[in-house]
């Protein structure tokens, strides 16, 4: 069966040892292939099935996580066709990237029940597992249709148009041109279905690198807040969250699980885990608790890094330093209020994102609030700007965008507007797919009420 | 009283253009065949524009000829003037048109209907059908005549109850003057076929003397006429031109103070006009902004004056008619020979016909042209040669034939008739495939020549020529791909002249050919070793060279319908006990009664989940053996 190759993340949606990415399909090891570059050298072409490969997932040129791949080849698989089963670290923020990495060479998001839809019509489930394929399938489907239905409302839905709409006008000009060439229909300059083209490309890819922050405006952002135990990081978690969430005291050591709370900071809503002091403990119970503030670290997607102003770089603060290199941290330097012993040049030296606050006083919050909307380079993303709400819709575009590409190559190369208007016609279809509408009807349509044709 | 006469196996119901090929195809495979035709004056006329072709109706008329119809050789024969449109916008989209001698056109096919063995010809009107346990027993004329049958095509056209409009004018009456067919609905409605109202119409024919032609733009032929059929082999020459005239603000407001006498704006008409093919009062209604519009004059044979007058199409009264004619530059003194007007007329709804183009109501009894919905010579025969066709295979017990999207524009135009039905006359677009890269009216045969050929409807004689044709494109082909090019300053010269990029080292001839920017002939100073070799053959090699990847990406697409169309839904299929399915899918379904999965999933309505939905449910039953 020639279905099309598609990809999901298979394991739970949670922080777990590892996380499992399954693609599915003809293209299945060609597409992981684009992606994963083996340590051996050995492409997983080359692989036989029930063989795993040691490498390393790029998006692009940027390396994104060192996994394991495994090669399996029709039949003998889940889905009783080729797959490849990628297990990476088990941080959401990774297995995500991983398979939007996928999805950026043209793979497609599985739709839910789709591995097991396959695998029951492969003949690899009984028949009495069938209607709970079924129900699942079902329950998937008004699950899309609604989520079809939420982009038909709000600034997605209005870009989307905008950009359908636009390229629905350069179609059905071409259709008019194309299917009516003696009526008096102004010809269709390249120029004019090039602007439109780059301007929507754009656009797009506007809205594909913003999936990631519209992700954290509407999730909020996972955020840690680490320090060497008493520099007042639960100080600044209440202050923050305007409660009382994590116990303070004087007594090092006294915050000894993940304490969950979320605060609204300048219209970015924070999901705050204040954590455990890090440093070498023999408290079994707090060194449970600075393995979890650690563990905590893949998954973040901001680090608040407490210091205390009023003293100098400890070994502890030192090992912490190290311990956050390249992850997104904004250092926050507590106690202003206090005789400032800390060198705070040095500190900037590592982290160029730094305020410095007082926690007990309640200054620097909005320093704080600016720091992490510059480092987040959230601060243009406004909350109502169009943002792509999920995966699937993530996929859609993702398709628009490589096939309004494809269009403009076209274009470029001076083939004649037949071909022009067929690869048009797949980018509005994708893009159409986030709405729900068929293309051919759209250009059909368009033609009739735009153009005065017919004898 | 009612008598019988001789059996057939085939009625066919109707002489227009879908009657003429379903009756031709039925004779030529082995059935015996009756054609009934209101008037034998009437067969094959062209009541409308005496034109055959244009975009992606071109596209048809060459099916029809590569399946071994009949349009194509008549076209070539009854041309007045040929002409390729579209050229320079990509092969998918040239179209070939033709200017039809209307009479000639009309006595050329009843000669050859006369000609035809295994084809009985009756000037009768039916008005009733008989069946027998759901299956067509029988067709009765109005004069009680009852013709016992296997099977039967209705081919009305626009005269079943036709109505012509007129201003306030309105009365009974087929197109040309003919009394409309009057009697089959009930008999159709007593079956469970259930008809609806379409609408369309046509434009004044004047008198040549009447036309000032100094006063409008002269449109020639094409120098080179190309002929519609693989069996033509002298091409058709030009022995006419047309011309265009425009109208202008006075005709519009002409038009415009008139419209409450219009029985389209006055309300008198209910039933739904052709999107199109609008009347000149729509497109001044419409699209108020344009000051002017065009109009073809286009002569309609040579032994006539007539002229028809392309473009504006009214149902207003005769002398609104005469008044906004003569504002029209170089018309001031046009003589009306046959006034416009706009017709209405009984067409069933295509949801009900299988792909075959057989009703589900009942066995045997199947419908074309403009009867199913659809408006166009060009459309109507396509389906009459499709039911034409099946109609004899189902009498000899065979296999019914089918075309599916990705073959055809027929297979197009069928599937989205029986799929998604029409709320106005259906009218073929190039746009309307989504294959339309790969079904170019320049590869018809190469398409559809072999089925023609199993099927019967193709000699050997000209299978053999086709054969001969193909082999010689796979050995050109093959030669350019291996032939070396050497940069040199007159090669170079001309990459540059077009555009593109010199040569730096020796490259393969296939790859000059490849690119957007050069043709093959041009190429023929580098290539010393070129045989000499048909025009068509030419085409074919440039166009499947340099159209390659996006030929092989619609090829990639088409194996993903044929894997849909390959599961196949069984006939009795209860969809109200399938899990899974939204009450909207359900009910599209039980409608459509799909004949495969890739059919239902065209079906608007019917979404990705309710195809899985679908999917294992079949799974299941097979499972379950």
């Amino acid at each position: 069966m020639a279905e099309k190759t598609i990809a999901a993340i298979s394991t739970p949606n949670a922080v777990g040892g590892i996380s499992v990415i399954r693609i599915s399909g003809p293209d299945a090891i060609a597409a992981a292939d684009k992606v994963f570059r083996p340590v051996s050298g050995k492409m997983l072409q080359e692989h036989k099935g029930y063989t795993a490969a040691y490498g390393t997932v790029f998006d692009g040129d940027e390396p994104v996580d060192d996994v394991v791949a495994t090669v399996f080849r029709a039949p003998k698989s889940y889905t009783g066709e080729d797959v490849v089963e990628i297990s990476c670290h088990g941080g959401l923020y990774v297995t995500r990237r991983v398979l939007m990495a996928l999805l950026k060479n043209g793979v497609l998001l599985a739709g839910p029940g789709e591995f097991t839809k396959r695998a029951f019509l492969n003949g690899k489930l009984s028949l009495t597992e069938a209607e709970a394929v079924a129900d699942l399938i079902q329950a998937g489907g008004e699950q899309s249709l609604k989520s079809a239905r939420s982009a038909m409302k709000g600034s997605l839905y209005h870009t989307i148009s905008s950009m359908k709409d636009r390229l629905l006008t350069v179609s059905g000009h071409i259709a008019a041109f194309l299917d009516y060439p003696e009526e008096e229909i102004d010809p269709v300059e390249s120029d004019e279905i090039h602007t439109v083209l780059q301007d929507v490309t754009g656009e797009l890819s506007g809205l594909l690198s913003r999936f990631d922050q519209g992700k954290m405006i509407r999730e909020g952002i996972e955020t840690v807040i680490l320090g060497k135990p008493n520099v007042g990081k639960s100080t600044l978690m209440n202050l923050l969250a305007g409660e009382r969430k994590s116990i303070v005291t004087d007594i090092p050591g006294t915050t000894r699980d993940v304490v969950e709370g979320t605060v609204m900071l300048d219209g970015i809503v924070l999901r705050l885990a204040d954590t455990a002091g890090i440093r070498e403990t023999g408290d079994v119970v707090e060194q449970a608790g600075v393995s979890l503030a650690l563990e905590r670290l893949e998954t973040a997607q901001l680090v608040l890094a407490v210091f205390d102003s009023s003293s100098p770089l400890s070994e502890e603060d030192r090992m912490l330093i190290e311990k956050l290199r390249d992850l997104p941290v904004v250092a926050v330097c507590n106690k202003s209020d206090l005789q400032q012993q800390l060198d705070i040049a040095e500190l900037r030296g590592f982290f160029p994102h730094l305020v410095e606050i007082s926690a007990r006083d309640h200054t620097g919050v909005e320093a704080l609030s600016s720091a992490v909307l510059d480092l987040l380079s959230l601060h243009d993303a406004e909350a109502s700007s169009a943002m792509l709400a999920n995966l699937r819709q993530f996929s859609c575009a993702q398709r628009a965008f490589d096939l309004l590409q494809e269009t403009l190559q076209t274009l470029e190369m001076g083939y004649t507007l037949d071909a022009i208007d067929v690869a048009l016609e797949s980018a509005i279809s994708a893009l159409l797919e986030l709405t729900g509408e068929r293309v051919s009807d759209a250009v059909v349509d368009q033609v009739f009420s735009h153009f005065c044709v017919g004898k | 009283m009612e008598y019988t006469m001789n059996e057939f196996d085939v009625a066919v119901i109707g002489a227009g253009h879908a009657g003429v090929e379903a009756a031709v195809a039925a004779a030529k495979l082995g059935v015996k065949t009756i054609l009934f035709t209101l008037t034998l004056d009437g067969i094959a006329n062209l009541p409308c524009n005496p034109s055959i072709g244009g975009t992606a109706k071109g596209h048809l008329v060459r099916e029809i000829d590569a399946l071994g119809g009949v349009m194509g050789i008549a076209a070539d024969a009854n041309t007045l003037q040929s002409r390729m449109l579209n050229l320079g916008k990509g092969p998918a989209v040239h179209s070939l048109r033709a200017q039809i001698d209307r009479t000639a056109y009309h006595g050329w096919i009843k000669r050859m209907l006369e000609q035809q063995s295994n084809l009985w010809i009756r000037q009768a009107e039916i008005t009733a059908i008989e069946t027998k346990n759901g299956r067509i027993s029988a067709v009765v004329t109005r004069l009680g005549a009852r013709y016992p049958v296997k099977t039967a095509i209705i081919a009305s056209g626009t005269y079943l109850n036709g109505e012509i409009h007129v201003g306030e004018v309105s009365y009974p009456g087929g197109p040309d003057g003919v009394a409309p067919a009057t009697g089959l609905r009930e008999s159709l409605e007593q079956n469970g076929i259930y008809l609806r109202r379409f609408k369309t119409g046509t434009p004044s024919r004047v008198h040549r003397r009447s036309i000032d032609f100094s006063q409008l733009e002269e449109q020639p032929g094409d120098p080179e006429v190309v002929p519609f059929s693989f069996t033509t082999e002298i091409p058709p020459e030009n022995k006419v031109s047309c011309h265009i005239a425009y109208t202008n603000p006075e005709t519009h407001n002409i038009i415009r103070n008139n419209l409450d006498r219009s029985p389209i704006y006055s309300g008198r008409i209910h039933a739904i006009g052709p999107r199109y093919c609008p009347s000149i009062e729509d497109k001044i209604v419409r699209f108020s902004d344009k000051d002017r519009h065009q109009c073809f004059v286009e002569p309609m044979g040579m032994d006539t004056d007539e002229m028809y007058l392309q473009g504006l199409s009214s149902s207003l009264p005769e002398d609104v008619q005469l008044a906004f004619l003569h504002s029209i530059k170089g018309f001031e003194h046009l003589e009306i020979m046959r006034n416009a007007y706009a017709i209405e007329y009984d067409c069933c709804d295509p949801l009900d016909l299988r792909p075959t183009l057989e009703f589900r109501q009942v066995k045997g009894l199947f419908g074309a042209g403009q009867f199913n919905g659809t408006s166009g010579y060009e459309e109507a025969a396509a389906q009459g040669l499709i039911a034409g066709i099946n109609a004899a295979l189902q009498v000899e017990g065979k296999a019914p034939f089918t075309l599916d999207r990705s073959t055809s524009y027929i297979g197009t135009l069928i599937d989205d008739l029986v799929t998604k039905g029409c709320s106005d006359p259906y009218r073929m677009m190039t746009s309307r495939s989504e294959f339309r890269l790969l079904l170019r009216q320049d590869n018809a045969d190469e398409r559809l020549t072999p089925m023609g050929y199993k099927l019967g409807l193709i000699s050997e004689e000209r299978y053999q020529l086709f054969l001969k044709k193909m082999e010689e494109i796979r050995l050109e082909k093959e030669r350019v791909m291996k032939t070396s090019v050497a940069p040199s300053a007159e090669l170079n010269g001309l990459l540059v002249s077009r555009g593109t990029t010199p040569l730096n080292s020796g490259t393969k001839l296939a790859d000059l050919i490849r690119r957007p920017q050069l043709g093959y002939a041009e190429l023929a100073p580098f290539d010393p070793e070129r045989p000499v070799l048909d025009r068509a053959v030419c085409e074919q090699v440039e166009i499947q060279l340099k159209y390659e990847g996006y030929i092989q990406k619609q090829m990639h697409e088409v194996e993903e319908l044929k894997r849909l169309e390959s599961q196949k839904i069984p006939a009795d299929l209860p969809y109200d006990h399938i899990d899974g399915l939204r009450l909207e899918a359900r009910e599209k379904l039980k409608r459509v009664q799909p004949e495969n999965v890739g059919q239902a999933s065209r079906i608007s309505g019917v979404n990705p989940a309710d195809i899985s939905a679908l999917l294992i449910y079949l799974t299941a039953q097979k499972q379950k053996g």
